[in-house]
């Protein structure tokens, strides 16, 4: 039986286990949307912007581990969705965007709405495609989904012209991908391992820097052996968060330019670092040159080409993080560091993180901290980008992964709210808390209607300082505290949340916060607080520009001293 | 800084060669020169890719490179035993009194006279760059008014070398060489 190219999209979704996918139609998806009550199994998620529909698929595909699918329309479309893909990019996430295009004939014409999309995305995707034929379309879905979920997970885009919908073919499935060029490695080469097991025997200060290729791997159980056999203290890179228990005994919380004080110092300290599924970002490592001096590396990595391009190392592993962890924990024997570990312990002692002065304004921290609380940390935190971010990885407790999504790499303000939203689609029986400044939220928060629209109980946090706080902190710290541009009179955002038909409220005292919390929490459908929180509040620890990760600002600490 | 050979087995299809130029200029890279054509493999193209660089960065290329889903396999043969080729067309001034003298410093080099018109002739040569830059040195005195490289083109000595070879397991103490050691 012949299928339209449509049709065969819809069949090669389902059969990719597809259930939600996030988009906004147009004149060239057309015959896709009419196709689409055919297949009542595939539920479309209409968003109120296409950056929300790319933010919301890696939301979706954060929080589960399964691919994110988002479809715009050819042309403005398509172009409001390079954000979004290049977020996924950034932070490898496994999202695939499907765009319309113009007709064949029209292609190449600068015809109504189009753009060439799979040029535009060419640095931003882990691979396109510009579909050109009915006949395509299976084999370029079942390829799109191998490619964005195995080896280092990323974005790809499939670009379908409008008449290739409507053309009909007939419909296989391929069973298999043939992909001359893609074999990600997965097994590390065993006497990388043996030699990895053998700088680890002889180091006295070992460090394991944890980042989200753990997660990716589902590596966490394997990472958690591998600490605790050796006795090896953990940092996190800012998305590896969870992949460690951050209430072990061994983990030392998130390290880089905002990482606490003591984790820093263990990294500078450190005889040997073992760097898992993490890529060395300059906002991690802050200056590379002076970065963990008196360390040897191990970096172990699915993508060989992480492997020296910003740090040397000296004991190169490629391969899975979960894989290499379970050849790495055969040949590990039990250590003990008590020296070491008591070291960082006093570190701790004289920089105690999380801590937090006597205010009776709101403290942003101590919002953070409440909802971990009232949680009891368990919920699936959505950050936006800036300050909000930064106080959501510190004073909330990942025990569990893909419970901090977050957007590193790229850091588009916006993110929190569309990326709740999918992190809700796709776990509806987790609590998820969006945790946005004010700022990041007035950039995408017309999907409030979309979360009405889904009956999606995402319960929002606004940690509302009137400015774009991280940009006004590096203003009072480097720029002589003029606030050029930071200053952001906001709208009355419990209105807002009530003109889309969102029960909400406004905290403006410290004791207030828990019962809002909790009022939020006990609320059956999605919920907005308007947490007016200190205006001037800093992200402490914190790096100085172009130094080397020790060399910290950190809060002066009055009243701790008084006590 | 250096220069090295890069051969690139790539998937012949519609903008391949866009990936692999695109992604030079993403990461800094110059291009010294590509040349590309098809292979002995159907649906596969080769491109001889002449890069400077560090050895570290060029490394660093070749693995980017190697990431494309289009790129099949990549190989830094800089070390190697190799023949590299170039061929140049050089259209040089020429009257009835300079014109025997080209064509003799021409045949010295090995290199064909392919058209002769009434002020130039062009002149065709291949070789590695040694010779071409010689011949250019001394055509430049007559007055060269084009010149048309197509770039270099190399391969490996002997067996070594193409895609299948490469995915052969070594034999029992043979050394890999320094161009295979690439995924760990």
């Amino acid at each position: 039986m012949k299928l339209t190219g449509a049709q065969i999209l819809c069949e090669s979704l389902l059969k990719e286990g597809i259930k939600v996918m996030f988009g906004i139609p147009g004149g060239v998806l057309l015959p896709f949307y009419d196709t689409l009550p055919e297949y009542p199994k595939l539920h479309h998620v209409l968003c109120r912007h296409e950056q929300g529909a790319a933010h919301a698929a890696e939301g979706y595909a954060r929080a589960c581990g399964k691919v994110g699918v988002c479809i715009a329309t050819s042309g403005p479309g398509a172009t409001n969705l390079v954000t979004g893909i290049a977020s996924a990019y950034m932070d490898s996430a496994p999202v695939v965007a499907i765009t319309g295009q113009v007709s064949r004939p029209f292609i190449g014409k600068d015809a109504f709405q189009e753009v060439d999309i799979t040029g535009v995305t060419l640095p931003i995707t882990k691979h396109n495609y510009l579909v050109t034929s009915a006949h395509e379309v299976a084999t370029v879905v079942k390829e799109a989904f191998h490619i964005a979920d195995t080896g280092r997970p990323g974005p790809v885009l499939i670009d379908i012209p409008s008449d290739v919908m409507s053309e009909e073919t007939e419909f296989h499935y391929p069973e298999k991908v043939n992909l001359q060029g893609y074999k990600p490695t997965v097994k590390g080469h065993p006497a990388q391992v043996k030699k990895a097991a053998r700088f680890i025997k002889e180091s006295k200060r070992p460090l394991i820097i944890a980042g989200k290729g753990v997660i990716n791997s589902g590596a966490s159980a394997e990472l958690k052996e591998f600490a605790e056999k050796a006795q090896i203290p953990v940092v996190n890179t800012l998305l590896g968060l969870g992949g460690f228990p951050g209430t072990h005994v061994l983990c030392l919380g998130m390290i880089g330019m905002h990482g606490l004080a003591h984790a820093n110092m263990a990294v500078n300290a450190a005889d040997l670092i073992i760097a898992i599924g993490m890529r060395f970002d300059d906002r991690a490592t802050a200056t590379v040159a002076g970065f963990a001096p008196d360390a040897q590396v191990i970096h172990i990595d699915i993508d060989p080409a992480e492997i020296g391009k910003n740090v040397r190392v000296d004991v190169p592993i490629v391969g899975d993080a979960k894989n290499v962890l379970k050849s790495l924990n055969a040949e590990v024997e039990s250590q003990n560091h008590i020296e070491w570990l008591s070291q960082i312990e006093q570190w701790e002692r004289e920089h105690p993180p999380l801590w937090m002065r006597e205010s009776k304004t709101v403290l942003p921290q101590y919002v953070v901290r409440q909802i971990y609380e009232v949680t009891n940390g368990n919920a699936i935190i959505v950050t936006d980008v800036g300050q909000n971010q930064m106080f959501a990885a510190h004073y909330f407790k990942y025990d569990r992964p893909n419970t901090f999504i977050s957007s590193g790499g790229l850091g588009p303000m916006g993110f929190a709210l569309p990326g709740a939203m999918g992190a809700k689609a796709a776990c509806s029986k987790e609590n998820v808390w969006c945790i946005a400044g004010d700022g990041g939220f007035q950039m995408t928060l017309q999907e409030l209607a979309t979360i009405v629209q889904e009956k999606l109980a995402v319960k929002i946090a606004i940690l509302n300082n009137g400015y774009l706080g991280m940009v006004r902190q590096w203003q009072q710290l480097f720029f002589g505290k003029r606030y050029v541009a930071t200053p952001l009179p906001g709208p009355d955002f419990v209105k807002l949340a009530e003109a889309y038909g969102i029960a909400g409220e406004r905290v403006t005292d410290r004791v207030m916060v828990t019962t809002a919390i909790e009022k939020a929490m006990a609320h059956e459908g999605p919920y907005l607080i308007d947490f007016q929180v200190e205006p001037e509040e800093n992200v402490f620890p914190m790096v100085r520009k172009g130094s080397v990760i020790t060399d910290m600002i950190e809060e002066v600490r009055k009243e701790a001293r008084r006590r | 800084m250096s220069k090295h050979t890069l051969i690139t087995w790539v998937e012949d299809r519609p903008g391949v060669l866009n990936r692999v130029a695109s992604l030079f200029r993403r990461r800094g890279f110059n291009i010294d020169s590509i040349a590309v054509g098809h292979t002995e493999m159907e649906g596969v193209s080769r491109m001889t890719i002449v890069v400077d660089g560090t050895t570290l960065s060029v490394e660093q290329v070749r693995k980017q490179l190697d990431k494309l889903i289009n790129v099949i396999k990549v190989t830094d043969i800089t070390d190697d035993d190799l023949v590299a080729r170039e061929l140049v067309l050089i259209k040089v001034k020429a009257t009835a009194s300079t014109r025997s003298e080209i064509i003799q410093i021409a045949d010295l080099f090995r290199a064909k006279i392919v058209d002769v018109a009434a002020d130039s002739v062009i002149v065709e040569i291949t070789g590695d760059e040694d010779k071409l830059e010689s011949l250019l040195n001394l055509l430049r005195d007559f007055g060269i008014k084009e010149i048309c490289r197509t770039g270099r083109i190399a391969m490996a000595r002997g067996a070594a070398g193409t895609i299948f070879e490469a995915e052969k397991p070594l034999s029992k103490g043979a050394r890999p060489k320094k161009s295979e050691v690439t995924n760990w």
